[in-house]
């Protein structure tokens, strides 16, 4: 049996609002990542998705419940995880060559070490010409690429991804998804990907996870994708199979999707 | 616009002023000069009072008075509100028990405290120097402050998840962060300690720009004032570009408002 990489068991957050309410983005959580398991989770936009990433990070604590890594519990940060934040995280003042060295550089590795395998990560990245350059002088979709050489030159275990393609136009997430899917291929870790994009999903991930509306948001449906692997996203959308479960989950989210979109809206109103 | 319309355009802006300055304060119009020359001088001799300044070499040594007395101001200024900026930022009860405090001395004009510093420093330059670190702390206080407490969260949980310890989240994040604020205003502080040196040694001292002024002040001699003055805004030009070549050197990865991107 392949170890799990990430059990939220039951696990449920909650914020406490300014006013001193508190409001449960996520309830009942049960979700797992086996090693070498591409996970992806999709559900309508405030729903809880980054909250859940944060949670498998230990950056959130649970309310309720618990998070085991690798069948340990874990206490604190998650050590074996890597985090692309959906929000812009790389450090403005370093050059895109020292945000990606930076990783090595806080275990102790020697920066004239560092700085050629950062190298050669910002080239797999296809950014090998743009390492001079600071996070701002960087499209959104380079810096969101930058931000993964830098999270994978550590070489974590567990890949955790809030929207990494977000801003991204429908071809250019295309290219990146083929280029994650490359870098995964070799070497598999566990991943955990979260996205608003379905096909997206479905085209990239082993199985794929649907929240609820928030609030008390829930896992509501679990699907395995099983198209053959290696897969090239382009040609995967023709497949027969990825339109039937492209239609049988579109069935569950849509409602989720509109009744998100109610909730927030009213939720707005009230305000 | 190319840049040598632009300088010309500046440099006939220099000639009208001082063309009309030299007319209005020597050549009578409808029978009365506008200016009488004993109150505004008149370019001529101003010009020549520097030229002796500078010939004589007398200018040297207040010149170099003022220079040091506003670079220690700078400085102590500068590490106090470092220090003490990250001290507060990272402890907010030590911020919040002192903030009235703080907030009550900044509030206080800084000129009524030089008869105070010349009584416990003397008349020397550590007088001066004081003054101006009143106003440079304070400047570097609040931004540090500010720095080190407008970190984006999202950056600095990325360094948590890249395994920074609370050292290395210091120096790779933290001390960056307050550093751009702190270099942000460093015009702003660098002027002040000129203003603080300044005005210590006008009111009460035996050297430096402040004092030169404040002795042809004295004596109703406007040409030497307005003389103190031009050397002043020159001197102070001078030290600005100074600073520009510094923020530009440590600032490259700023976006600029040039960028269109915030
Ligand atoms: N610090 C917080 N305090 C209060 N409420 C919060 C906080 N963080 C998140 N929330 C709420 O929790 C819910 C889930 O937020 P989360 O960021 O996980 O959504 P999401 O699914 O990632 O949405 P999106 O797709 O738009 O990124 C939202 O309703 C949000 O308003
Ligand atoms: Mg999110």
């Amino acid at each position: 049996m392949t170890p799990t990489a990430v059990a939220l068991e039951d696990a449920k957050v909650a914020f406490r609002l300014g006013d001193g309410r508190v409001y449960t983005a996520v309830e009942q959580a049960h979700l797992t990542v086996d090693q070498g398991e591409f996970v992806a989770i999709v559900g309508p936009t405030g729903c809880g998705k980054s909250t859940l990433l944060n949670v498998a990070a230990g950056l959130l604590k649970p309310a309720a419940g618990s998070v085991r890594i690798f069948d340990r519990p874990l206490a604190g940060l998650n050590r074996d995880a890597g985090y692309l934040f959906q929000a812009d995280a790389l450090f403005p003042w370093k050059t895109a060559l020292d945000n990606v060295a930076i990783g090595l550089e806080i275990k102790g590795t020697p920066r004239a070490e560092a700085l050629p395998r950062a190298q050669k990560w910002l080239t797999s990245v296809g950014l090998g010409a743009f390492g001079g350059r600071y996070p701002h002088m960087l499209s959104g979709g380079q810096r969101k690429r930058v931000a993964l050489a830098q999270v994978l030159i550590r070489d974590p275990k567990i890949l955790l991804m809030d929207e990494p393609f977000g801003p991204l136009d429908a071809q250019t997430r295309q290219v990146m998804g083929n280029l994650l899917l490359d870098l995964w291929n070799a070497d598999r870790k566990a991943v955990l990907f979260v996205t608003h994009d379905l096909e997206e999903a479905i085209a990239l991930a082993d199985r794929v996870v649907i929240m609820s509306a928030g609030p008390s948001s829930r896992i509501i449906g679990d699907w395995r994708v099983s198209l053959p692997r290696p897969r090239d996203i382009f040609e995967v959308r023709l497949d027969k199979e990825f339109h039937a479960l492209h239609r049988e989950i579109w069935s569950v989210l849509k409602d989720e999707v509109m009744k998100g979109y109610a909730q927030s809206t009213n939720a707005a109103e009230a305000v | 616009m190319s840049r040598a319309t632009l300088l010309a355009l500046q440099i006939l802006v220099a000639v009208i002023g001082i063309v009309l300055w030299q007319v209005l304060t020597t050549v009578p119009l409808f029978g009365k000069i506008l200016l009488p020359p004993f109150f505004f001088s008149n370019p001529f001799d101003v010009f020549s009072q520097i030229v002796k300044w500078f010939s004589t070499g007398v200018i040297w040594k207040h010149l170099g008075i003022t220079l040091a007395e506003s670079i220690l101001a700078f400085v102590i200024g500068s590490v106090g509100g470092v220090l003490v900026g990250f001290w507060f930022a990272r402890q907010p009860l030590v911020a919040a028990v002192f903030d009235p405090y703080v907030k009550m001395v900044n509030a206080l004009p800084r000129v009524v405290l030089a008869p105070i510093f010349a009584l416990w420093l003397g008349l020397g330059i550590w007088s001066k120097v004081a003054l101006g670190v009143t106003l440079v702390f304070f400047i570097v206080f609040f931004n540090v402050y500010q720095g080190v407490k407008e970190v984006s969260r999202t950056v600095l949980d990325n360094g948590r998840m890249l395994g920074m310890s609370e050292r290395q989240l210091m120096q790779h994040v933290y001390w960056p962060s307050a550093l751009s604020w702190m270099f942000s205003s460093l015009h702003t502080s660098v002027g002040f300690a000129v203003v603080g040196a300044v005005v210590g040694e006008y009111l009460g001292s035996a050297a430096g720009l402040g004092y030169l002024i404040q002795q042809a002040e004295g004596i109703f001699d406007v040409a030497g004032v307005f003389a103190g003055m031009f050397v002043l805004s020159a001197f102070v030009i001078l030290i600005d570009f100074g600073v520009t070549l510094v923020e530009r050197r440590l600032l490259v990865w700023r976006p600029t408002a040039a960028d269109g991107r915030g």
